[in-house]
């Protein structure tokens, strides 16, 4: 995808990675989205603005990716509330555009879904939150509201309601089955019960205080978040993090990524019934948390990452502690992996459950490490690099069976490859400083950070307000793009085995419903 | 006769209250095994008093039934665990059942307890329901098949009999109980929800069987069928323990040989158990549907050594 044969004016925004940025009106607006899918690119995020304190209605933002490039485009409102459905061409829009009607008040036209999605009641149909004139802390408490679900009827078809609480503590998403015997018929997902209003709080901040709460948009993706938000506002205020400083993020990202592999890898064979890979597993990544702990200050790194930099450095001895941990590291997984492969019980589980085939990969805009796992080769460390990792030439895992079994390899593969990436990153430290602070931002200014996070790409669009606040602040999770996946990908599977397809996934509920 | 019905009562007290001991000692083995230090052996004494000492809820439109069932499950777990020779042959309780009516007896527990998931009409307990029967149903004939050649061996089909036969015959090798023996321990983990046809340990609603059916159960209820859950794996493993490797039994009421029969009986259990947990630990569990298929192996293997002792044995 090049910008250019997009046909609308496009300036490149300033930055880490090559993104572009315009606006556009509501013809040209399904009109690119057609484009894009044409030239093999695909929906990162949807999300909308009030810009009445500016003296403008509200306004539509897209962001696409492929190739090398990034794009987004704004459509002004002016005083309309609707804009074109972008979900016929990329169904991954459904859900965000009613998010945006939840948040907003802003309806796509045509879009025939028009259930709420992230509201439960805290707030009337007709209020929407994130317009400035609702107040912070208008939001009342949820409450449970009728919720149209798509009926199944049939011969000998029955409905199995889970969640939002569950018989374990984990976080809470409802999913409605309608089965046959044990085979599964449809599955709906209602998500939406951990909203906390991040994106209001957001407006609240200035680009400083921004970065606390971004690190704290989902805990397990924390160095993601602040890297991606601190990406934004080094494109806004046009600074440079010294090389030292974005070398030791990269090694963070990697090592948030290690850990949560690790941790998925031991939970999906608990999972499949293998307690010992959990305790194996569970071993390693705790391991890996107390070197965090006393190399960085935090066990999940939160607030390691800031705007401008990083608020850690390693010394000599440090380094060659991390060394001797990524040669431990990698004897116990080769050891771990060898085990999982040739588990016949373990392997007869995950083979063939859960499939997505690359072509519905394609057509739904599956992304990130499900995506790679049923074939879609993009990774943002690759694909849309940001400095390191434009001269570490990562090799993305890629695989085409789509089943659990892929997305356990993939976690292996990536596993490997971030060992690598961390060896060079240990080698090769450069400079001695590590924050360049960024200084005074432009007003009414519009920013983009994007990193490959361990699910996805965590993507974050940041628009400036006057004196360095922020106006509006949308931070994306791959999520978004995969929770639609799941639904298909446990067509036709039974019941029990929807445990297991669902951790091979692990996608976020905080990330995800702010 | 007075000292056999002491001796009886004892031997179902003591049965009774080594359950939990058990269940904590295949945990414990099962922790260790995977490079943990595990809760220790008395854990499922600490819950059982946790769940004695809280305020049941029962649901809403929950029937007698509902509440019945603990009682009756622990009931016939208690007839079960008493009947089963584990210390002494030919206590007096032991011609009130033989191994057909001792099947029938784990049914009586398993049904009402189905029975109770239903009756609340969650779709979790009915979730369970199906599935525990389906289990059941291909277990229980299994069972029998396993309990006949032991039976032939005997030429009677009560357990005290057989069990006094076969640990006190001049020694003979009996091929047909080796394929008994397999089948039986198939038998065993599934019926008492074991990896690898169900977890006991799983906290994922959607996979399990026979916690799902407990879902709704809480304090004294649902201590009384965790209760009921150890003694019926005490009771399969006492089972699987008399007829293949009965060795050390007492032959009848008497003061040393009793002692020497409890030690064997502790030392064979604590042996089972880390067989058990190593078992468990080295599998993964299998997709529902396979379960069939391992409890038709199970049928296969009884169906085998009943044959191979009717082939090798039966002229005899």
């Amino acid at each position: 995808m090049d910008p250019e044969k997009l046909t609308i004016g496009l300036t490149a925004l300033p930055g880490a990675i090559r993104a572009w940025h315009g606006e556009t009106y509501a013809l040209k607006w399904d009109q690119t989205a057609q484009r894009v899918r044409d030239h093999g690119g695909f929906l990162v995020s949807l999300w909308g603005s009030d810009d009445s304190d500016r003296g403008q209605g509200c306004t539509m933002h897209v962001a696409y990716a492929a190739s090398g490039v990034m794009a987004c485009l704004s459509l002004p409102l002016g005083p309309h509330r609707t804009y074109p459905d972008l979900s016929p061409v990329h169904p991954a829009a459904a859900r965000m555009q009613r998010a945006v009607k939840d948040l907003l008040g802003l309806q796509a036209g045509g879009s025939l879904d028009t259930r709420p999605w992230l509201r439960h009641g805290a707030w009337a149909a007709g209020e929407a939150p994130l317009r400035k004139a609702f107040a912070i802390g208008g939001a009342g408490t949820p409450r449970s509201e009728p919720y149209a679900f798509v009926p199944v009827s049939g011969d000998g078809v029955h409905e199995i309601p889970v969640g939002p609480v569950h018989a374990g503590t984990i976080e809470p998403g409802h999913f409605r089955f309608h089965v046959v015997g044990e085979r599964i018929l449809r599955l709906e997902e209602r998500l939406g019960y951990t909203h906390k209003g991040i994106e209001k709080l957001f407006e609240t901040c200035t680009l400083d205080s921004g970065a606390r709460l971004a690190a704290r948009i989902s805990g397990d993706s924390t160095v993601a978040y602040a890297w991606a938000y601190s990406m934004a506002v080094e494109g806004v205020a046009r600074i440079e993090p010294p090389a030292r400083a974005v070398c030791l993020r990269a090694l963070l990202l990697e090592r948030e990524r290690i850990a949560n592999h690790l941790g998925d890898l031991g939970a999906l064979g608990n999972d499949a019934g293998f307690a010992f890979g959990l305790t194996q597993f569970s071993l390693l990544k705790e391991d890996m948390l107390r070197v965090n702990e006393s190399l960085f200050g935090h066990r999940y790194l939160m607030d390691v990452v800031i705007p401008g930099g990083v608020r850690c450095d390693l010394r000599a001895g440090d380094i060659d502690r991390l060394r001797r941990e990524a040669d431990t590291l990698e004897r116990a997984i080769a050891a771990l992996r060898a085990i999982y492969d040739e588990h016949a019980g373990l392997q007869d589980r995950f083979i063939k459950a859960g499939i997505v085939t690359p072509e519905l990969a394609l057509k739904l805009g599956l992304c990130g490490l499900a995506g790679r796992a049923s074939g879609m080769a993009w990774d943002a460390r690759v694909d849309l690099p940001c400095r390191p990792y434009d001269e570490l030439s990562v090799r993305a895992a890629v695989r085409h069976n789509g089943d659990v079994a892929a997305r356990v390899n993939v976690r292996f593969d990536e596993v490997s490859e971030s060992l690598r990436i961390t060896r060079l990153l240990l080698d090769g430290l450069p400079g001695t400083e590590t924050c360049t602070p960024p200084g005074q931002a432009p007003d009414h200014a519009f920013g983009v950070g994007m990193v490959e996070g361990w699910r996805g790409p965590i993507f974050i669009a940041l628009h400036t307000g006057a004196a360095n606040r922020i106006h509006r602040l949308h931070p994306h999770d791959p999520s978004w793009q995969n929770w639609p996946v799941l639904e298909h990908a446990v067509i036709g599977n039974i019941v029990p085995d929807f445990p297991l397809i669902n951790k091979s996934f692990n996608l976020a509920y905080s990330g995800h419903d702010l | 006769m007075n000292e056999a019905i002491a001796i009886q009562v004892a031997k179902t007290i003591l049965v009774v209250l080594l359950a939990p001991l058990f269940t904590g000692w295949v945990n414990q083995c099962r922790a260790w095994l995977q490079n943990r230090r595990g809760p220790g052996l008395l854990q499922p004494y600490r819950a059982l008093r946790k769940l004695f000492h809280k305020d049941a809820i029962v649901a809403h439109r929950a029937s007698f039934l509902f509440r019945a069932t603990p009682y009756i499950r622990f009931g016939s777990m208690v007839l079960a665990a008493s009947i089963i020779p584990t210390l002494v042959t030919g206590l007096p309780i032991a011609p009130a059942a033989d191994v057909i009516a001792l099947v029938g007896i784990f049914a009586l527990g398993r049904v009402f307890m189905a029975l109770a998931a239903m009756d609340i009409g969650t779709a979790f307990g009915t979730m369970g329901a199906r599935r525990e029967m389906l289990i059941a149903f291909l277990a229980e004939p299994a069972l029998l098949m396993v309990f006949f050649t032991p039976a032939l061996i005997s030429q009677s089909t009560s357990l005290s009999t057989i069990v006094h036969t076969l640990a006190y015959q001049p020694f003979v090798i009996h091929p047909g109980l080796a394929f008994a023996a397999l089948a039986f321990l198939m038998v065993l983990l599934a019926e008492n929800a074991r990896i690898p046809i169900d977890n006991p340990a799983t906290h994922l609603e959607l996979t399990m069987i026979h916690e799902a059916l407990m879902l709704e159960y809480s304090a004294r209820h649902l201590a009384l069928m965790d209760w009921a859950s150890n003694l019926k794996l005490l009771a399969y493993t006492t089972i699987g323990v008399a007829l293949f490797v009965p060795w050390g039994i007492a032959r009848a009421v008497d003061g040393s040989a009793i002692w020497v029969a409890l030690l064997c009986l502790l030392a064979k259990l604590a042996a089972a158990g880390a067989a058990l947990a190593l078992l468990e630990t080295l599998s993964a569990k299998l997709r529902i549907f396979r379960a069939p298929e391992f409890l038709a192996m199970a049928f296969l293997l009884a169906v085998l050594g009943l044959l191979t002792h009717v082939l090798l044995e039966g002229a005899a």
